[in-house]
């Protein structure tokens, strides 16, 4: 369908393509946005701190909570003997309970949770239990579970063609192993929530959640009630990057576990450390590949292992690595590969959803491999991955998916290697590493090719409820949930745009679940995707209406009636919008609807390993260059281009935010962001004393961002794709210019670095290839 | 004697007593004053969400400096405005940092935004223009945003920063009257001689206290020791906090030496040491952040003897000494001399660090100093090291090497520093000696932040570095970058 039947014409567009500021910057900047712990408290409310296990392993056979009841303001004592129903927080496989009952499995899991007058009681209280656990011999590597095959779920892989047949066949073959870091998410607003118990044991919890559908199944089975009897509500996120999908549930149901059985509001909020102790991370990969290919670098053969390390328990495992795994060739074309995964079961905490949700870990590694092709061959490694990208007739993804328009993200790189200068920089750097021995600079050019879609068909769908009232103002809920990506201000710019209304008048209210029940978690990008759609069609019903109702009112014909700037022409006519509002009430007609869309096309067969999982593709590409210490293993990006492809943007300001705001965070993910658990399996890094995440001057002056601005040739909600989670993988582009000036240490020979590529892993790198220089 | 502690806040004089010696300034404001605005991001002064503005007189002038609420001892506001992000609009409209900020996209969740704000709303009231894109993030290095990658922020800054300081807290003299009027001058004991928050107005005054309470807890900017609170759940029931003590925040110079009063803020303390040399104003730039440098002490950073304190082993390769006193005594004593072990000291009970005596570099002196993280900015070294070569033309006559990191306190590498002695620059073959005697110097530590490995050989390169800047040559062919204190806003 052309775009004009879906959408009104570019020029009549009034509201959305407008960089309009974020619906709360205002209060945001004046620190009257309140999160949860900001919510002024009903009078009563109480204070939990959890207790955590110091062992990663082991059997518990007492728990001795005496002189835990007998601290000052202590009021009671949550163990899972207190849970009246599933003590369970899983999205389904019961393999994630809220306190640990007989077994321990990692170190930060939770034991029992101490509620008192303040905060500050409940944590000094929290630390007198007296636990006593048997140790095991906990499993703390890939290594460790991959000698025990120590799994939560079964091996899985797609191949396409005979991948060990062309790689004995290829000319030239190579074959590596990459570590690949978690990540901490470090939403600066950590777990929190606030329950509220009702009448007849209804429950109402405030939650800093991506996912209130889901966490109020939780709540409700945990406290053996209907879900109809619990409320979740969530009015924004200080930042949630796939860690408050599934992990915001275990802060809340003890909260509501609080609630009730005191019978008074109860608030948890974690301590810092205790948050990185005992929630995911992103999980961290050992890719074991080889690749044929030939002395041009065209790729003849990929074979991967993708070994995930899963945490003690599923969470999200399944969802994450197949994503590696449809990832794992990126944007290439390989005529043969066999994509394998292993899903594997340590004594750590559980692996879960971060930004990219393996798709980096998948991308990270073909990148590798393309940087081992040019070291190998002597070709530059921008030409190797060109030589490689899909194109007309080797278009096919190993899962079987046609890439359709894969002349998108050819044009995109080739443009980006034209505004970043590439070649003249790629000179000039080889100069610059001729005369320093000491510091070297690297550059490198990436590509994305992220699959945009739940995996899990039945995700892909939204609703969202709209009401009109008769002062014409207008009520916009629907169930994405606002994390600080501007979903909101999104989805009530094209509310705003179908009603011709100032976008002032639409008044966005926080997501509840007795407002639009049954809602996706805000996750996979597909936010703006799927809501806004949802809140159009709820708008355009409810204006239909209006229209119908104006037809009979003025008699005037349905298409000389148009809605603008807060005022609706009937053909010779101007009503102002409320005044048409008003008259519409007194007409009886109905001015809410709640709006539903579901995702078209799609379909995945995981058993039979066939189908389109994804709707469409984004694409993008960023240049980076790196000056490296040699001696010292210092890092520091000195510029970076970026083109990316948002579709055409509902909001270009936003938009961009996304892509800086993704490119800083993975960034962080592939250089100094380090989670390091000791031999026993305790965290090591957990508060941002030791964990370091990007700070201001990390990012490079010299950051050129520029949004490709072609419409998007499917469906999609005014032309836009999704920009959550894409930007963050073209921080590859860092990790490859690091292996870029590394290898001008010594040409044609390979380079060891793992990821991330700390200070200390790129001296111990240079020192080896000095080495051999 | 004065037994409450008296701020200003929300343009009103608050005065508080009966309060808990280690109560926050950040559980005062959400908890008590019910203030919201200032978040808690991690509770141990590394996110910068919950940073405020304390507004002191500085030269007759109110001077705004960003702390971290977090660790910040509610008595240590005492004499000060705190100024949070509720204050600043006025009336209906925002703050210009606050306009910018919006205008820029500068807030994604807005969680950090408060902090940043407040942060900046120092920035700019520094008042040095123009403002420099380094300047914003050193100003920003303490805080942590996760969404935005800091660009738009950046820009904001720089954008409010292009016009001269211009808001409702520009016009200072009633401020100053009000803070000035805070302060009566006298000696601060809030409590009982079972527990109390205590602010000796004068040396004599705390060396008496001291004597009396030699447990109590000496607190310069409670910038570690807040996190005994936060994170290690202390109660400490008595605390001497330094900062009122009259002198102890000064400093003298003189043809051949720099003296610090212990009391003296880092942020104090910086252009005095960056005029020493550039490489201490680099380390000085990197220190902690704003934040910490706004509250933390000299004398602090020192007596703490943890082993990874950044301003110990760059004064041992000074040859700086220390003075102590106790009582009505004093004595003084090699800095090197004052570690014993682990966060141990040659201190005796009551006894407390006065001042540190800072030789000035001499010109045969070749001074080298490199700080290594894993993050330029706001991260604790995982080697620091120090060398002060004294050359004659091209040999090394004496070599002073300092080193944190690599052991239990901040050392030197006297081992080293005698093989170093003698060395010819010009001949890079006979310095293997030298590097390979670094090993006899030390057993690094092995932690999260760096392997043994890694510290051991990084600090045998940036010997090795080190000999060959002495040895002459561009500092762009040997380090990555060199800002410098200079660049930085002052």
């Amino acid at each position: 369908m052309p775009p004009n039947e879906l959408f009104p014409a570019e020029e009549t567009l009034s509201i959305v393509r407008k960089s309009s500021p974020h619906d709360s910057a205002r209060l945001h900047v004046r620190g009257a946005a309140p999160y949860i712990d900001d919510i002024l408290e009903p009078t009563g409310t109480l204070h939990i701190a959890p207790g955590l296990s110091t062992l990663a392993c082991g059997k518990l056979l007492s728990l001795d909570l005496r002189k835990v009841l007998e601290a000052p303001g202590v009021v009671c004592v949550l163990t899972a003997a207190d849970i009246p129903g599933a003590n369970d927080v899983s999205h389904g496989l019961g393999d994630d309970p809220v306190f640990a009952d007989k077994d321990v499995s990692f170190a930060g899991q939770v034991l029992f949770a101490v509620v008192a007058r303040t905060r500050d009681e409940a944590r000094r209280a929290a630390k007198l239990a007296h636990v006593d656990i048997e140790p095991g011999k906990p499993l703390l590597t890939i290594e460790d579970a991959l000698a025990e095959n120590a799994l939560v779920l079964p091996d899985y892989d797609f191949a396409h063609g005979d991948a060990k047949a062309a790689l004995n066949l290829a000319d030239k073959k190579l074959e590596g192993m990459l570590r690949i870091g978690g990540q901490e998410h470090f939403y600066l607003e950590g777990q929190a929530a606030l329950a509220v118990p009702g009448e007849a044991d209804e429950m109402q919890v405030h939650s800093s959640t991506q996912d209130p559908t889901e966490l109020q199944h939780v709540v409700a089975r945990v406290l053996a009630r209907p879900d109809a009897f619990v409320t979740v509500e969530t009015r924004r996120m200080g930042g949630a990057f796939g860690g408050k999908e599934t992990q915001a549930a275990q802060t809340a149901v003890i909260a509501a576990l609080g609630a009730r059985k005191t019978g008074q509001p109860c608030k948890l909020r974690l301590d810092r450390d205790d948050d990185f102790y005992m929630t995911g991370k992103r999980h961290d990969f050992r890719a074991d590949w080889a690749v044929g290919f030939d002395a041009k670098g065209n790729v003849s053969a990929y074979d991967v292992s993708l070994n995930a390390r899963c945490g003690f328990s599923v969470d999200l495992s399944p969802g994450v690595v197949d994503r590696a795994m449809f990832h794992a060739a990126n944007c290439y074309y390989l005529p043969t590969s066999a994509i394998r995964s292993k899903r594997l079961r340590t004594n750590t905490v559980s692996a879960t959803a971060f930004r990219g949700f393996g798709g980096p870990q998948g991308m990270l590694a073909i990148e590798r491999v393309m940087d081992a092709i040019a070291h190998e061959t002597g070709l530059d490694p921008l030409d190797v991955r060109k030589a490689n990208l899909h194109r007309e007739g080797a278009d096919t993804t190993p899962y079987g998916m046609k890439t359709e328009d894969a002349d998108v993200l050819a044009t995109l790189i080739n443009r980006l290697e034209t505004s970043s200068d590439y070649r003249t920089r790629r000179a000039a750097i080889a100069r610059h590493n001729a005369q320093s021995p000491i510091i070297r600079k690297g550059l490198a050019l990436t590509p994305i090719q992220f699959g945009i879609s739940f995996t899990l068909i039945h995700m892909n769908q939204a609703g969202a409820l709209v009401h009109v009232y008769q002062d014409g103002s207008v009520h916009l809920n629907h169930g994405g949930t606002e994390m600080g990506q501007g979903l909101f201000t999104k989805v009530a710019q094209v509310v705003a745009e179908e009603f011709g209304i100032p976008l002032d008048w639409v008044r966005i209210t926080a997501t509840n679940t007795a407002k639009v029940p049954n809602a996706s978690p805000t996750a996979a990008s597909s936010g703006s995707d799927l809501n806004s759609m949802a809140a159009r069609i709820a708008a355009g019903t409810i204006k239909a209406r209006m229209i119908a109702f104006a037809v009979e009112e003025y008699g005037v014909p349905a298409d000389r009636i148009s809605f603008r700037d807060g005022i609706v022409y009937i053909g010779n006519t101007t009503v102002p919008f409320p005044e048409l509002a008003k008259k519409c009430r007194q007409g009886r007609i109905q001015l809410s609807h709640a709006g539903y869309y579901k995702t078209p096309k799609i379909a995945w067969d995981r058993e039979a390993r066939k189908g389109r999982p994804f709707l469409y593709f984004a694409y993008g590409a960023a240049c980076s260059e790196v000056a490296i210490d040699t001696l010292t293993g210092e890092m520091k990006v000195t510029r970076v281009d970026i083109l990316h492809d948002v579709g055409r943007s509902i909001n270009p300001a936003l938009d961009k935010g996304q892509i800086e705001g993704g490119f800083v965070q993975g960034m962080g993910w592939l250089t100094t962001e380090e989670l390091v658990f000791d031999g026993k399996g305790v965290l090591r890094t957990h508060a941002p004393s030791t964990y370091k995440i990007p700070v201001a001057s990390d990012v490079p002056e010299d950051f050129r961002v520029a949004l490709l601005d072609e419409p998007s040739r499917e469906a999609t909600i005014y032309r836009s794709k999704a920009v959550g989670e894409p930007p963050l993988m073209l921080a590859i582009s860092v990790y490859s210019a690091i292996l870029d000036a590394l290898h001008s240490i010594a040409p044609g020979h390979q380079v060891p670095l793992d990821a991330p590529a700390t200070p200390e892993r790129i001296l111990m790198a240079a020192d080896a290839l000095s080495k051999l220089a | 004697m004065r037994s409450v502690i008296r701020f200003m806040f929300r343009g009103a004089p608050v005065e508080v007593s009966g309060f808990a010696p280690h109560t926050t300034l950040l559980d005062w404001l959400r908890l008590l004053a019910r203030a919201t605005g200032t978040k808690e991001g991690c509770g141990e002064g590394d996110c910068g969400a919950c940073t405020v503005a304390m507004a002191r007189v500085q030269n007759g002038k109110a001077a705004f400096l960003p702390v971290n609420a977090c660790i910040l001892l509610l008595g240590q506001c005492d004499g000060a405005e705190i100024v949070t992000v509720e204050d600043l609009a006025n009336g209906g409209s925002l703050h210009p940092m606050q306009e910018a900020m919006v205008a820029h996209h500068g807030s994604q969740c807005g969680f950090c935004t408060p902090g940043i704000v407040m942060s900046l709303f120092t920035l700019y009231h520094e008042g040095q223009r123009p403002v420099s894109r380094n300047a914003v993030c050193d100003a920003l290095a303490g805080n942590l945003c996760r969404c935005t990658g800091y660009r738009p922020i950046l820009d904001a800054a720089l954008d409010v920063c292009a016009t001269p300081t211009l808001d409702h807290y520009s016009n200072s003299a009633e401020r100053v009257a009000a803070i000035t009027g805070l302060d009566d001058g006298g000696d601060v004991f809030a409590g009982d001689d079972q527990g109390f928050f205590a602010a000796p107005a004068s040396e004599d005054a705390l060396a008496d206290l001291y004597l009396r309470h030699p447990e109590a807890n000496l607190v310069g900017g409670a910038t570690d020791f807040g996190l005994s609170v936060t994170k290690g759940l202390a109660e400490p029931r008595k605390i001497i906090w330094l900062g009122r003590v009259c002198g102890l925040d000064e400093s003298t110079t003189s043809a051949t030496e720099l003296s610090l009063g212990s009391g003296m803020r880092l942020a104090d303390a910086a252009p005095l040491l960056a005029r020493l040399h550039p490489d201490l104003g680099e380390v000085m730039r990197r220190f902690g952040s704003a934040q910490v440098r706004a509250s933390g002490t000299v004398g602090g950073n020192i007596a703490n003897a943890s082993p990874i304190g950044d301003l110990a082993p760059c004064l041992i390769a000074l040859g700086a000494s220390i003075e102590l006193r106790r009582g009505a005594g004093t004595r003084q004593l090699a800095l090197e001399d004052f570690f014993i072990a682990y966060k141990q000291q040659d201190r005796q009970q009551g006894e407390y660090l006065r001042r540190i005596i800072v030789p000035r570099p001499l010109p045969e002196h070749s001074l080298h100093i490199f700080k290594i993280s894993k993050r330029f900015d706001e991260d604790i070294s995982a080697v620091l090291a120090a060398f002060r070569f004294t050359l004659d033309g091209k040999r090394v006559v004496a070599a002073r090497i300092g080193f944190g990191g690599v052991a239990g306190v901040p050392a030197r590498a006297r081992k080293t520093e005698i093989v170093c002695a003698g060395l010819d620059l010009s001949n890079e073959a006979s310095w293997a000696a030298a590097l390979d005697t670094l090993d006899q110097d030390f057993t690094p530590i092995d932690d999260m932040r760096a392997s043994a490995d890694y510290r051991r050989l990084v600090a045998r390169n940036l010997l090795r570095k080190a000999l060959m800047e002495a040895r002459g040559g561009k500092l762009s062919q040997t380090r990555l970058q060199m800002q410098g204190w200079s660049n930085a806003a002052e």
